[in-house]
């Protein structure tokens, strides 16, 4: 018989319980109660890290809470979202692609079209809502160091602004791959006073960065806080990325009652980590008129093996910190994702989206490469708005999702990200030469 | 006694790594038992080693590269088995793999194969209902890490369902790095030592025969990786030569100190 530590008679000491045993349960009639107090959203999420950083994130956890009880915290969060990032972003209602899209459906068809303008915000995108809201806990903690993960480098970006904001000194890892991709935003980073590391592991994109990310950070817990950009990775990062984007929501709630006197019927975001989309899904979780879209990145098509679909195409697995949707094989390694937006080709997603998906609350759908080319299009052309490739994925779901809902409807999609930094993508693969 | 047990009973033991399927993975590990290695640990090839340096991530890469599958590591495993009866076998790798066909499934081909324990790295006390459980059930270990960051309040629970030895990685970063403070390594067997009725092993950046013969003197176990899979690597199928030979000047100094 050997020795279990904890099991057996005649150890001459005490067996110790593992953590709080998991006991709570989200009330059934909330969307809006997880994660529960171990942080998992159904059987996803969690804490799945190396032993070295596990004593670093309930430390994070424990400092998120008191942060969140603390009016200063906030006060102070909302202070810079006003005056830094440009908040609240508008409203927009956009005349000619409601009118374009009421021309294509049937008679009685096509909701209202709004548009969350998040590429108006500082930076560009959505991405500065959570580093603002992370870069204020790696004060509280007393971290002297930033570090991030960045793909087509908007996370990166932003992260290297807020860092230049408050005078952090700032890491920026991103695959060898993207690096040569995206020479605008490396050259963007390294004049907010950047350093940008590559990273020649694995695939050399988005993942491999967070792998290199991840394995700075455990050599430097003690003076590193590392800005996660998406709403993923171990709890609590899904949460708190999560709270911060849900400014967005928030706002839109308020902008819609003021326009409207109601809310809106159907929200469409695209998920690549998914935290945009959570951002505004989040404050409509618990109103059931309000139905939801979520946006994968098809690719090349769900049926090909070039996509970044996890829900459509992967299957629950754990890689960077928590329990997901993943694109793997039969012995769980993690497959290559591949879309034209940069943002969303990760084979994976926020553990929050999985169980929203496997709860039924809010639906996802996969839009293909050349779908999200032609909505980049329509949109520069009908509402003079150059959408991030990101963003022109949700606005792909439109044809569709417009035949089906009738006129008197309202439906929101949020432009999470402006397309400057795609036009040399789009410009490729339209065969233009620039 | 378990075949842990026993390799530990002598005194400080050699445990040695290599990546499945990188190089002849049979031949390799024949020659760490060969050079006197006390503990195999063979590493799981994994797309996204998160908690490994670059030795052994290529390790992993050119394994995976190769077309090694799970189901061939654990017939390289039954296959050491059949071969090294006596010598305790651990497998070391990411949840993933581990849990991809589910926690039951994997314990049970890995008692199936003769596996002794297991060390998952991403799965910590807090996240370890299924995989530890399972494979208590098929009577293997878990074997967990502990780190420098692994405080007074949390070793409780990481010792808590640990069997087999308790790995402590002595620095706090990713395997091959530079080597810890011997004082810090004492220090910290010594706190493991005084709340763990399992022997401890000590590894992260252990390359030489000097650095394991310090070790040994306060540890129960020296674990030697990145260093033998850089013989991989450098000699490709002429690596079992190398490997025994390096194991035989590491087995000498660990055993030295019994």
């Amino acid at each position: 018989m050997q020795t279990i530590i904890g099991e057996g008679a005649g150890l001459g000491r005490r067996a110790l319980p593992i953590a709080p045993i998991m006991t709570t349960h989200a009330p059934v009639n909330s969307f809006r109660a997880l994660p529960d107090e171990t942080g998992h959203f159904g059987q996803f999420g969690g804490r799945y890290v190396a032993e070295t950083l596990m004593p670093l994130i309930l430390d994070l956890e424990t400092e998120y809470r008191k942060a969140q009880q603390d009016p200063a915290f906030w006060a102070e969060f909302d202070a810079l979202m006003k005056d830094f990032v440009g908040r609240p972003s508008p409203l927009y209602f956009a005349p000619r692609m409601t009118e374009h899209f009421r021309g294509l459906a049937p008679a009685g068809k096509g909701p209202k079209i709004y548009f969350k303008r998040e590429e108006l915000n500082h930076t560009g995108a959505h991405k500065i809502n959570n580093c603002i809201g992370q870069i204020l806990l790696a004060i509280r903690m007393g971290k002297k160091k930033i570090i991030a993960e960045t793909g087509a480098g908007q996370h990166g970006v932003a992260t290297a602004t807020v860092a230049a904001r408050f005078g952090l000194p700032c890491k920026i890892f991103m695959g060898a791959k993207d690096i040569e991709r995206q020479k605008p935003n490396v050259f963007r980073m390294k004049l907010l006073g950047a350093e940008v590391v590559s990273c020649e592991s694995g695939s050399q994109s988005l993942k491999d960065s967070m792998n290199d990310a991840l394995r700075h950070w455990v050599a430097n817990v003690h003076d590193t806080f590392y800005i996660i950009g998406t709403a993923a990775g171990p709890h609590p990062y899904p949460e708190l990325v999560r709270d911060f984007q849900s400014i967005i929501g928030k706002e839109t709630r308020e902008q819609i009652m003021e326009k409207e006197g109601r809310l809106p019927d159907m929200l469409v975001a695209a998920v690549g980590g998914g935290s945009n989309a959570i951002g505004l899904f989040h404050p409509f979780l618990d109103d059931p008129e309000v139905a939801m879209t979520g946006i994968e990145a098809g690719g090349h098509g769900v049926e090909t093996d070039k996509h970044a679909a996890s829900l459509t195409g992967g299957k629950p697995g754990i890689l960077h910190g928590n329990k997901t949707y993943l694109l793997q094989d039969e012995d769980g390694q993690i497959t290559e994702a591949h879309s034209i937006s940069a943002g969303l080709d990760y084979p994976g997603l926020g553990p929050e989206h999985s169980w929203l998906h496997e709860s039924g609350r809010v639906n996802y759908v996969p839009i293909t490469d050349s779908e999200a080319l032609e909505a980049f299009q329509l949109c520069c052309e009908l509402e003079g708005i150059i959408p991030a490739l990101e963003s022109a994925h949700a606005l792909a779901a439109l044809p569709q999702l417009t035949a089906e809902m009738d006129a008197d409807k309202l439906l929101v999609v949020n432009v999470s990200g402006r397309g400057d930094k795609d036009i040399f993508t789009v410009a490729e693969a339209l065969g233009v030469e620039l | 006694m378990t075949r842990f047990e026993t390799a530990f009973a002598k005194g400080p033991a050699l445990v040695c790594f290599i990546t499945a399927g990188d190089g002849d993975t049979a031949a390799n590990l024949d020659a760490l038992v060969a050079g006197g290695a006390d503990v195999i640990e063979l590493g799981m090839p994994f797309t996204d080693p998160m908690a490994d340096g670059p030795a052994i991530q290529e390790a992993n890469i050119r394994a995976l590269e190769a077309g090694t599958k799970t189901a061939d590591v654990l017939r390289m495993a039954s296959e050491f088995r059949v071969r090294h009866p006596q010598v305790p076998l651990v497998l070391m790798g990411y949840a993933n793999t581990m849990v991809a066909r589910g926690a039951e499934w994997f314990a049970e081909k890995s008692a199936e194969a003769g596996v002794d324990g297991v060390i998952c790295v991403d799965i910590p006390p807090e996240e370890d209902a299924e995989l530890g459980p399972a494979l208590r059930g098929k009577g293997l270990s878990l074997i967990r890490l502990a780190t420098p960051t692994t405080d007074a309040e949390r070793l409780p629970a990481v010792l808590n369902g640990s069997s087999g030895f308790l790995y402590y990685v002595s620095v706090a970063g990713v395997t091959g790095m530079q080597q810890a403070a011997q004082g810090s390594i004492e220090d910290a067997v010594a706190r493991l030592k005084a709340a763990s009725t399992i022997p401890v092993a000590v590894g992260f950046g252990v390359r030489t025969p000097e650095q394991a013969s310090q070790i040994a003197k306060v540890a129960d176990g020296v674990v030697v990786g990145s260093a033998l899979v850089d013989l991989v690597k450098q000699h490709g199928t002429e690596a079992p030569d190398h490997l025994r030979a390096l194991t035989s000047a590491l087995a000498e100094a660990v055993h030295a100190e019994r």
